[in-house]
């Protein structure tokens, strides 16, 4: 009984706490250090260089890439101001084509203006002579027949007609 | 009455309960010596880990591809998570410690994450290896610390901040809490990992009585899921904290 005892306790002491039996140390401890060692190795001569590698030439890849884009949108930006500066100038250059055809037309029109002006002050000048003309011409004739009649008034009124006086008269009163 | 107690004798026998029998390092290829050359379960499942970490950081990013795949994915999280935390936590100086730090949590999410399988060993429970971890780092820590900063590196026990009597009683508590990281940092790995192997096992163990099996299965499946989160959490606690007795070397002025 106190034998089996006694060994159930050896038992457990040997079972009980591996991590304290120190005769394991050494060789947990060196192949620990190998272990580590290599994982060193590992991860500073493999791991890294070629991960930070990747992350970084990925990083470059974006920033490039976002870089062509602004540039192209910036292209775009000068594309769409140039075509509206061609626009603008394109508008102003119908704007002065629009004005000089428009001087050009007011130029002919004056000048037909001035010539149908001249044409008919000629005319009504000429008129203005013809009628001026008629108008002497009637009035001689009226004198001419008022002298007649007056003379012919004072033969029927048994005067004698005197040509000189009976003128006179008459152009007395045609005056007043 | 006998026969009750013959059942549960017989019960009891069968009931062998060896939580801790797992962690047992043995010789692979027969034999019962062990010495420090010896080719061991040890030194097969660290070598498992070292594939591993070459399969998921060399072999998978093999393409080195612009958009990534898969594994090549997956090994740039790796990398980036750990960047991140090293920049994050210890700043852009400790980067030159990056490849350090990424073996150091290579080795562990490895370790810890191999020791799920059923029939592994669990390198990391034993003290000797988060021990050797744990020293390393403290040596490297506070090596790099009186390097870059001389022996205004002591400053870093020097609390300014507090009312200038206190500063002694501090400083002491600062030292010993200084020298007490190492014990820390390796126990909190190791005792996480054989605490949770040790209850699968116990729970294994209970899986033979017929009433209580399906329970203990269920049980299993349960601690299963805790320890796939514990083994990577755990990873990242120690490497965070590497990250942060680091950035105690680098700017040791808070």
């Amino acid at each position: 009984m106190a034998t089996e005892a006694m060994q159930a306790a050896g038992e457990a002491h040997k079972a009980g706490m591996p991590q304290l039996d120190f005769t394991t140390y050494a060789n947990q401890i060196f192949w620990l250090v190998v272990a580590l060692v290599l994982i060193y190795l590992i991860v500073s001569k493999l791991a890294l260089p070629r991960i930070g590698g990747v992350l970084a030439e990925r990083k470059g890849t974006i920033e490039r890439d976002i870089a062509a884009a602004e540039e192209l949108k910036r292209k775009a930006q000068a594309a769409e101001a140039a075509y509206n500066q061609a626009l603008a100038d394109a508008r102003t250059e119908a704007a002065k084509i629009v004005a000089a055809a428009k001087a050009e037309i007011q130029k002919d029109l004056d000048a037909a203006t001035a010539k149908a002006d001249a044409e008919i002050m000629a005319k009504a000048a000429e008129s203005e002579k013809r009628i001026a003309e008629i108008r002497d011409s009637a009035l001689a004739s009226v004198t001419e027949v008022a002298r007649d009649t007056a003379a012919e008034l004072v033969t029927a009124f048994g005067g004698a007609a005197d040509a000189g006086a009976v003128g006179d008269a008459v152009a007395a009163r045609l005056k007043g | 009455m006998t026969v009750a107690t013959d059942q549960a004798a017989e019960a009891s026998s069968k009931l062998s309960l060896h939580p801790m029998e797992q962690f047992t390092v043995r010789p692979l290829f027969g034999g019962t010596e062990i010495h420090w050359y010896t080719i061991t379960n040890v030194t097969l499942w660290m070598a498992i880990a070292v594939v591993c970490t070459f399969l998921l950081l060399v072999y998978a990013t093999r393409a080195r591809a612009l958009v990534p795949g898969r594994g090549q994915s997956i090994g740039e999280v790796v990398y980036g998570f750990v960047r991140n935390m090293v920049v994050d936590v210890a700043g852009e100086d400790a980067l030159a410690f990056f490849p350090y730090i990424l073996t150091l949590f290579m080795f562990v999410v490895f370790a810890n994450s191999l020791s799920l399988i059923p029939m592994s060993f669990a390198t990391t429970s034993h003290f000797a290896v988060t021990g050797v971890l744990a020293i390393a780092v403290f040596l490297t820590v506070t090596i790099v610390g009186f390097v870059r900063n001389g022996t205004s590196f002591l400053g870093l026990f020097w609390v300014t901040s507090a009312p200038f009597p206190l500063r002694p009683v501090l400083a002491i508590i600062e030292l010993i809490s200084y020298f007490v990281r190492p014990v820390s940092h390796s126990v909190r790995l190791a005792g996480n990992m054989m605490a949770g192997h040790a209850v699968m096992e116990v729970f294994a163990g209970f899986a033979i009585v017929l009433w209580i099996s399906p329970l203990s299965i269920a049980a299993i499946t349960a601690m299963y899921g805790l320890e796939i989160m514990v083994a990577v959490v755990q990873a990242y606690v120690f490497t965070i904290l590497t990250c942060v007795y680091l950035k105690d070397a680098l700017h040791p002025h808070h």
